[in-house]
């Protein structure tokens, strides 16, 4: 160890793969993974989010899964759960919509509203 | 590299390890892999948990999903239904995790609600093996602060105004004995790890080690700065062979990048540890004890002064510090002695950690602020006690330590408090007694123990712990005398203040805290012949009530030595000269017609 920058990128790089185990206050991107969601194409869409937001170096945003979210034939179901806000709910997801949703919601805080439930229902 | 959805944390702790967690983190892994989740599902052995009693103990991030008791078995099912479709799996949760139907997360569950972790910190947060999740969590920040903005003086202030206190019994202000040894005379010096834990059911200082090696390392090499020492030996005993493994990796991995060894952070600034293995004697936690079987000699203590801090390993001036204390070290540097200073209290700062152990329904490992109470760390924290028993006693210290009754179970625990009941705060064991525990017999065990440990260069210690045990023997079997107790407590105070060290000086104190608080314990046995608890065999009998006992013979069948005989459907009776007092009988009777006396 030569200097303490070093030391320090160290922390940068590893605090991506462990920041999962520490409190965090920030986004929760929820995935349904019941059989219906799986079925459906769920897992590439987790990919898809995952990769997105490792790309893009988000630490406060948290992807994981439920179980069945209850529209089975809207799924993949994606919810998204932002501090302090209403929260939305993109229906039948596909990996580039899930990318787009990254984008525009989690990055720049603008809601997709043509993917939402409430867009599709109309 | 890659980025987890989902972390799978599994105990490699002592407890956790002895009930099989290494086959459930292969089964996982097994699993994982089968389901194609591998490359989502990271699983990290990590270092104890705390709560032993529900191990083997899984955690799933990010919900921290508390999973106990997980057996093999139970693998396929947590990666099927929580990894694979997001299902929680309720029936494995830790018991107080569900409640009403929602699931709380670790962090919310009673048992940690009211700790405060600082020398835990990591410990079941981060991979032990891996150095970089030590320095994801601020690890070695401390130690490249300290070096590349701190003259060894401002270090020393810190350490002092944050008023922290050796952690492994005595409570001497940690600043002013790093200050005392940076300013000793000479050519080198050494810092030195006591990690020669041995109270009787006391593993804070393992956990640490297999939980959180670095912390320890960390805070030697910023000691080594302090006090202007390159060398450090850390000094454990053989019977910790996962703490010890966990050490040596955590060492070659901080040479390998350069956090140890020469010129480190490029400051001119060199330091190395290594480990050197005690053989397991009570003695050798004693620090000049521990010295001397260091440099090769029989661990025995000497005379002090001269102290460590002028002559200690190979008559250089020596730092010497407990696990726990170095484990708070890198925190205090990096967030400051004001923030130390803010938990706890005036007198002792910060947190400390105990081993829970006896008659408690969450045996484990707790760290709690300075001034809780003994009731919150009994009652919230140690879910109290099991079978609906009534709380006794506590005993603190190991020991060294003694017996805290029922009635001062308000008190706010830190140093001072408790020395002034007659116990202390030792390294952080805590016993909890109920009503079947006798306090005589207690006194016994650790005297047994002392005389076990005692290493024989004095006299007082040597003798007098046998004589004191001797009498405790013969009050326990029966044969106490009018006397008996009036010359424990002449030998006591004797030993107390003629023994060479630590040991001797403190070995009486279970039984002078006994004494104090549950003389009529010992009374009743030498006067009446009666043990109070129904706990010493040979002051007990049973017997059978006549009008309860309807003849069914269970209990003449149930005893192992043939002493009850009677007609069926009538009274049976105990032969008390074949009755061993196994009570057998008495938990075996449909009718409840058997009592012990």
């Amino acid at each position: 160890m030569k200097s303490l920058e070093e030391l320090k990128k160290i922390k940068e790089e590893t605090l991506k793969k462990v920041d999962l185990r520490k409190q965090k206050e920030g986004t929760r991107i929820v995935v349904g993974m019941a059989t219906c969601g799986i079925s459906a194409g769920a897992r590439p869409v987790l990919m898809a989010l995952l990769e997105e937001v490792k790309n893009r170096n988000l630490s406060d945003v948290i992807v994981t899964q439920t179980g069945c979210i209850g529209v089975c034939r809207l799924e993949p179901i994606v919810e998204v759960y932002r501090p302090g806000e209403e929260k939305v709910t993109y229906v039948e997801m596909t990996p580039e919509k899930a990318k787009r949703i990254i984008a525009e919601h989690i990055v720049n805080g603008k809601v997709v509203t043509e993917y939402t439930i409430g867009a599709y229902e109309k | 590299m890659n980025i987890y959805r989902a972390h799978v944390l599994i105990c490699g702790g002592t407890g956790c390890t002895s009930s099989s967690s290494d086959k459930i983190q292969n089964e996982f892994e097994l699993k994982i892999k089968e389901k194609g989740l591998d490359k989502e599902v990271k699983v990290v052995r990590t270092g104890c948990f705390g709560l032993c009693e529900a191990g083997p103990i899984v955690i799933v991030y990010p919900e921290g999903a508390f999973y106990s008791h997980v057996k093999v078995e139970d693998v396929e099912e947590i990666v099927e239904e929580h990894l694979l479709k997001g299902r929680i799996v309720k029936r494995l949760l830790y018991k107080d995790a569900v409640e009403e139907d929602t699931i709380k997360s670790i962090n919310e569950v009673g048992f940690y609600k009211k700790q405060k972790r600082i020398a835990l910190r990591n410990c079941g947060v981060i991979n032990p093996e891996d150095i970089n999740e030590y320095i994801a969590f601020d690890g070695y920040m401390a130690l490249g602060k300290v070096l590349t903005e701190m003259t060894p003086e401002e270090v020393i202030q810190v350490v002092k105004d944050s008023g922290l206190r050796g952690r492994g019994g005595g409570g001497f202000p940690t600043g002013l004995k790093w200050e005392f040894t940076a300013k000793a005379q000479g050519d080198q010096k050494y810092v030195l790890c006591n990690a020669d834990e041995g109270d009787p059911g006391a593993f804070m200082d393992r956990s640490i080690l297999e939980g959180d090696p670095h912390s320890v390392l960390e805070a030697m090499a910023i000691a080594g700065y302090a006090i202007g020492a390159n060398q450090g030996y850390i000094y454990v005993r053989v019977e910790y062979p996962i703490a010890v493994q966990r050490l040596e990796i955590a060492i070659k991995q901080a040479r390998e990048k350069g956090l140890l060894g020469k010129n480190i952070f490029g400051t001119g600034f060199d330091f190395d540890i290594e480990v050197r293995l005690g053989a397991g004697a009570f003695v050798c936690g004693e620090e000049t004890a521990l010295i001397a079987s260091i440099e090769g000699q029989r661990g025995m203590p000497r005379n002090k002064p001269p102290y460590p801090a002028n002559k200690g390993l190979w008559g250089k001036p020596t730092l010497i510090n407990n696990v726990e204390t170095y484990a708070n070290i890198p925190q205090i540097i990096l967030k400051g002695a004001e923030w130390f200073r803010s938990i706890g209290t005036e007198k002792s700062p910060g947190t400390k950690v105990f081993a829970l152990g006896g008659k408690i329904n969450n045996t484990g490992l707790v760290e709690i602020p300075m001034g809780t109470t003994l009731r919150e760390v009994i009652y919230e924290i140690g879910g109290g006690i099991p079978n609906g028993k009534k709380f006794k006693a506590v005993q603190t210290g190991g020991p060294s330590g003694g017996c805290i009754p029922a009635d001062l179970i308000d008190t706010p625990i830190e140093f001072d408090t408790l020395t002034e009941l007659g116990s202390m705060m030792g390294s952080g064991g805590m016993i909890v007694m109920d009503e079947d525990t006798c306090m005589v017999d207690i006194a016994r065990f650790f005297l047994d123990f002392t005389v076990e440990e005692s290493c024989g260069k004095c006299p007082p210690c040597r003798i007098g712990t046998k004589r004191m045990l001797e009498i405790l023997e013969k009050i326990t079997s029966g044969k106490g005398e009018p006397g008996d107790i009036e010359k424990l407590e002449k030998l006591a105070n004797t030993i107390k203040s003629a023994s060479l060290c630590g040991l001797g000086q403190t070995a009486p104190n279970p039984v002078l805290s006994t004494l104090k608080y549950f003389r009529h314990e010992y009374e009743a046995h030498v006067n009446e012949k009666r043990c109070p608890a129904g706990s010493c065999k040979s002051l007990l009998s049973y017997h059978i009530q006549e009008d309860l006992c309807k003849g069914c013979t269970v209990c003449a069948k149930v005893c192992p030595v043939g002493a009850i005989s009677g007609e069926r459907k009538s009274p049976h009776v105990i032969d008390q000269d074949k009755c061993i007092k196994c009570g057998a009988c008495l938990e075996k009777c449909p009718f409840n017609a058997i009592v012990k006396k």
